[in-house]
Parts: C-alpha cells; structure tokens; sequence
C-alpha cells in the first residue's frame, strides 16, 4: 500500500475529510521551504501539493502564475524541489507529497532519472497537467517506480472518458470543480455535490475537490461530499512576499487552521 | 527512421506526426478538443462547406495570389531564378487570413458567438478581427504588451475591426504568453467561445487544420510552376516562427521528392549569441503549449525568452510537423539573423518595389543564399508570406530614423 493509499484509508476509518494544500515550491522563500511544508503539516495538512515551477502554466490563473515566475527568477528547479522533499522526509516519514506541474521539466530531467530521483527523495505521486491519460504512455518509468500518477476529471469530461479515468486513477482523482483556471472564483456546490457522488461510486480511487477553494466556507461546503479538499491559489496569495520563516509559518496557521477546523466540524 | 512514403498520411488519428503533436492539454480541454476535431473533421469533407470557403477564398481573400518572377531581384544575385509566392497581395497583407477565413467559418457551423485569437506580429490578429467582423462575431484578441509596443498599427487596425485587444504582461510579454492567456480564456469560456489558433502548433487538431487552411498556398504554387514553368521548383523556401505560412507551402510538395525545401528561422542576433528563436536549428524536443515539438528550454525544462527582429517569429516552439521534417530530413531548417532579413528587405525593396513583412524578409535573405549557388536555369520558390507595411516603424527605429 502507497502512502497516499494508507492516508486515505486511515481518513475514511476516522471519518475525516482530507485537507491537501498547494504551494508552489521555491515560493514565497527558497530558504524556507522546508519550515513551509512542516508548518502545512503542522496546520493540518494530510497531504501536501508542490508545485513545480514552469514557466509557462498554461491552466493556472495568474496567482500561481506569479509564484512560478517568482521560484523561477531565484533559479528554483526540479533539482531543488527533491532536495526539499527529501530533506522534509527526514523529519517526516508518513505525509504524502504529490509534485503537481507540466511535463517539459520532467521530460527535460529525463524521466528515467526523474522516476529514480523523485523515489529516493520520497516523492509519493505526480500530478501532470498537461498530460492527458492519452499521452501518459511516456510516464510509464515513473509508473515502474512506484510514482502514483493522478489524474484530472472535469465538468467537460464526457461521460465515457470519465468511466475510463474513474477505471485508471490511482492515489486519489483530482475533481476540477469547474472549467477554468485555477484560482478563479465561482463555485457552484450543487453541481459539484452531483458530479463527484457519481464519480466517487465509480472510481477506483478517493475523490478530491480543487479549483476555486479559497476558505473555510467554501471547503465546508464541498467536505460533506468529497473525500478531500484541494486550496491551492488562495493559500499561494496569502503566503506571497513573507520573507522569514516565523512569518510563513505564522500566515500557514492562520490561514489553514479555520479551514482544518471547518473540515472536522463537518 | 524508415523513409517516409506519403507525407499526406500525418497526422494520425492521436494528432501525431512521428513522435510529436499530440493533446498535451489540461483535462478540462480534452471534451471541446475532441468536439472540435469531430467537427472540423466532419466540415473538412463536406461539399457546401468547402464551397463556401473556396468562394471566400476567391472573393474576399482575393485568391489565387501570383507567383512572380523577380527579375531583378534574381539578376542582381546572379544564380538561380527567384519566384516569390506573393501571399503579400491577401486582403489583410499576408497568409494569415487564409486560416482565419477557414476556422471562423467552422466556429458558425459550431454554433460559437465568440472569437478568441493570441498574435505576434499582428497579422493573425488582424486577420481575426476581419473575419470575426464579417461574420458578426465578438473577437478578443491577445497580445504581449512587448509587441503591443513594437506593432502599434496593426492593434489599432484591429480595434478599427471592433475586436478588443488585451495585453499580455506575464513571462517574456510576448506571443508564448499572449497564447497562454487565450488559452486560459479558452478553459474558462469554452461554451460560447471557438479560439483561432494562427499558426500549426498547439493541440490537435489544431496543427493539422492550420495546415490544411493554409496549404491552399502549395496547391496553387505547385499548380501555377507547371502551368507557367512547365515544371517544379529546385527548392522551396519560407520563414518558420510556428510555421504556418512554411508548411501552407511545403505541404504539397512534401511527396515530390526531386523539390528541397528549407524552412528560414530567425536567428536574431546569430545563434551563437542565445538571442535568437531557432527552435529547429538549436532547440530540443519537448512538449509546449499542447504538442510535443522543438523547443527552446534551459536544463530545467523552462521555456527561455526568444529574440527576433519580426515579432512573428519571435517564438519558443514550433508546428509539430516541421519537427516531424526535420527528424525525417525532408527539410532542412537553416538559421537567418536580423541584419540579413534586413538587408535582404532592403533589396527587395530596391530592386522589385516590394516591401516585404520583416518576417518574410528572413525567408527573402535565405532564398537570396540558395539562389547564389545554383545555376542559372535553377528555380527557387519563395513564400513572400505578408507585406512590410506593418513594420516601417520597427525598421526606421533600427536605423535611427524619425518617422
């Protein structure tokens, strides 16, 4: 069992729904990247998303947009982002770390060598957004080497593909609760409530909400039915230009705790 | 890889040209992709539809365009006979249109109201908000607010056509980011909105159905050489950025093995200096904005800032089929600096009265270089791909020229 896997088993016996945050590696601050991913634990976070900075994110909204660009201008790469997985691994054994981004890097890096890289650092899965199930032939290293690749489903999805990504996802299936970009606002619950009660019947893995989660309301609202809840571009916003750590891990707190209780309170 | 019988075969049914093309897009786009190409698919062989845009072609476009017979340009080389394709003479000053009259006429048979398009140079910008304004259609277009800067008439022409034009000041300002930003449009208004991509790069279906609009241009050249010449071309010439107007040329010829082809790129400042946008002649396979291709990318895998005197080909990536040309060594893709598209504009203009789009002014410089070698008999056949009109302020800024 992965450890992706073991989390969600052990959310579904307690009852509780998951609280995944995004940030994007190398942002707000390079030096503190590790404090960052400990403080999101720390905040509640039962599995973290790291962003990989590329520079052209075709499907982000301009908040994460500016934070890769930022990782970017400090010389951030995918070097770095297993330096602090690993490094965070030291400390923690049981969080699991999906490296969420485009294909170009990891294609540049060799996926051979990423697929070796990534396990030894103790990365668990790996969220490619421009890599559709029909182009995923490639990732078949990573797959080898026990990365988990998780898949996107959204409202566009047909309904024969979706059966087709229900029977594929592995970790968990990543529900993009409307078409857009991330970080953009409208959100309708009722349509999502439906989507995702149909999807989590068929699909193989844990169902998780993201795009358009940016507080505890809004993540209250989707936890009675998803299995976890994704908060990327909100989180990425408040915790853009701290400088120290005592900050960031002050703004992760704040910003994550009203949410985590919000989830518990459901 | 074993030699390619026909060239008419790609792409196959996944958009993949060998090992590039493709549908590297987020999820969300899979469904309007794929609603896309079964329409364009299904419009491609329908007789009412082909008659209308061949009409449109005729009488709007202004098609067919001449091939000409630059005489002096040719003497004053003093090698091979240099034919231009004179796509310079489309209503809206270049190739573009030929494209944009197509899919514009597939996104009123899809039913969409809205039109978005990203542009470089302008001129597929243009030629969007032409077509967008003829058929009554809403048009926004995207641009880097750095070839807002540098192509200030044509964003006026297109508000004159009633399209909104928004800048783009993300990455490197320039086209890859003004096509992001279309595309992020495209994710989040897909209902209503039909997105013109202007040139054969991008998801599937977009790279085949950019080529099959364009590919007018072959056809009629390759017809107009047998007609007036009693024969091919020796060799085919035009200028790459993501290709469209090269491949719009090449495609008919691409079975005639006794015809080269060379596609020009711009080398900027020389290729040596890293401020270029030669993705074939210097890049590597990756996978950028939908397919996968040639890029230009640092060992991260980021995408890096391009340099070109022509905003048009001033561009990371490019189609996919070129890629698929190179590998197979159908065509070469051979560097041309700004100074020599500049010289080359300059004798054209000098010579045959023809100003010449800075980006068809790279593929002027290289058939000038081709034509050199060849004996006098020889033929080269080169796609003036748009008009100069457009970058009179560019070339008079670089020559310290007040206007």
């Amino acid at each position: 069992m992965s450890r992706i896997d073991r989390r969600f088993a052990a959310l579904k016996a307690a009852g509780r729904t998951g609280l995944i945050p995004f940030v994007t590696a190398g942002d707000p601050s390079p030096q503190h990247m590790v404090a960052l991913m400990h403080a999101l634990v720390d905040a509640g976070a039962d599995l973290i998303e790291l962003g990989v900075p590329f520079s052209d994110p075709m499907a982000d909204g301009p908040v994460i947009q500016h934070a890769s660009e930022r990782a970017i201008a400090k010389g951030v790469g995918l070097a770095d982002v297993l330096g602090w997985v690993a490094a965070f691994r030291r400390r923690d054994a049981d969080t699991p770390i999906v490296l969420m981004g485009y294909l170009n890097p990891v294609e540049i890096h060799g996926y051979a060598r990423f697929a070796q890289e990534a396990v030894q650092a103790g990365v668990d899965g790996l969220l490619l957004v421009d890599c559709p199930l029909e182009e995923s032939a490639v990732l078949q290293p990573l797959r080898d080497a026990g990365l988990q690749q998780i898949l996107l489903a959204a409202p566009t999805t047909e309904p024969s593909r979706m059966a087709q990504l229900c029977g594929s996802a592995e970790g968990f299936l990543y529900y993009v609760s409307f078409a857009g970009i991330t970080g953009a606002a409208h959100l309708s619950t009722g349509d999502i409530a439906a989507r995702v009660a149909d999807i989590r019947t068929r699909a193989k893995a844990p169902v998780a909400v993201g795009f358009g989660i940016r507080d505890a309301a809004s993540a209250q609202a989707i936890a009675g039915f998803a299995d976890a809840v994704v908060i990327g571009s909100a989180l990425v916003d408040r915790l853009a230009g701290a400088t120290d750590a005592e900050e960031i891990v002050r703004r992760t707190q704040a910003f994550l705790a009203p949410i985590r209780a919000a989830l518990d309170a459901h | 890889m074993s030699k390619i019988v026909d060239y008419n075969a790609y792409p196959d049914a996944h958009g993949r040209f060998g090992n590039y093309g493709g549908s590297y897009v987020a999820e969300t786009l899979m469904a309007p992709l794929a609603e896309l190409t079964e329409a364009y698919l299904r419009l491609r062989d329908d007789p009412a539809f082909i008659a209308e845009l061949d009409r449109d072609l005729k009488h709007y476009v202004g098609r067919p365009s001449p091939i000409y017979h630059a005489e002096r340009l040719s003497q004053h080389v003093g090698g091979a006979r240099i034919l231009l394709k004179r796509e310079d003479l489309n209503h809206t000053g270049a190739h573009k249109i030929n494209n944009t009259v197509g899919q514009a006429l597939v996104a009123r048979n899809m039913g969409k109201t809205r039109i978005i398009a990203e542009t470089g140079a302008g001129q597929h910008g243009v030629a969007s908000a032409t077509v967008a304004a003829r058929l009554g259609l809403k048009c926004v277009v995207y641009m880097g607010a750095v070839d807002i800067e540098r192509q200030k008439i044509n964003v006026y022409r297109m508000k004159l056509l009633g399209a909104e034009v928004v800048p783009v000041t993300s990455g490197s300002k320039t086209l890859k980011d003004a096509l992001n930003e279309a595309m992020r449009d495209w994710v989040t208004n897909v209902a209503d909105t039909f997105y013109i991509i202007g040139t054969v790069a991008g998801p599937h279906p977009y790279p085949m159905m950019v080529r099959d609009f364009n590919a007018i241009v072959g056809r009629e050249a390759r017809a107009q050489m047998l007609e007036q010449y009693g024969r091919l071309p020796d060799v085919l010439t035009a200028c790459v950025g993501g290709g469209s107007n090269a491949i719009g040329l090449f495609h008919a010829f691409l079975n005639d093995e006794g015809v080269r082809i060379v596609g020009a790129e711009a080398a900027g400042e020389g290729i040596a200096t890293g401020h270029h946008a030669a993705s074939l002649a210097a890049g590597r396979p990756g996978v950028l904005h939908g397919n996968r291709t040639y890029v230009l990318c640092d060992d991260n895998g980021q995408i890096t800032e391009t340099h070109s005197v022509s905003a048009g080909l001033d561009y990371p990536g490019v189609g996919p089929e070129h890629a698929f040309l190179k590998d197979t060594g159908r065509a070469d893709y051979v560097g041309v600096t700004d100074d020599e598209a500049l010289e080359a504009f300059h004798l054209l203009a000098r010579t045959e009265g023809i100003l010449a789009a800075l980006e068809s002014s790279h593929a002027v410089a290289q058939a000038i270089k081709l034509a050199r070698g060849m004996p006098k008999d020889g033929i080269v056949l080169c796609n003036l791909s748009g008009r100069g009109d457009k970058d009179v302020h560019t070339i008079a800024a670089r020559e310290g020229v007040e206007v």
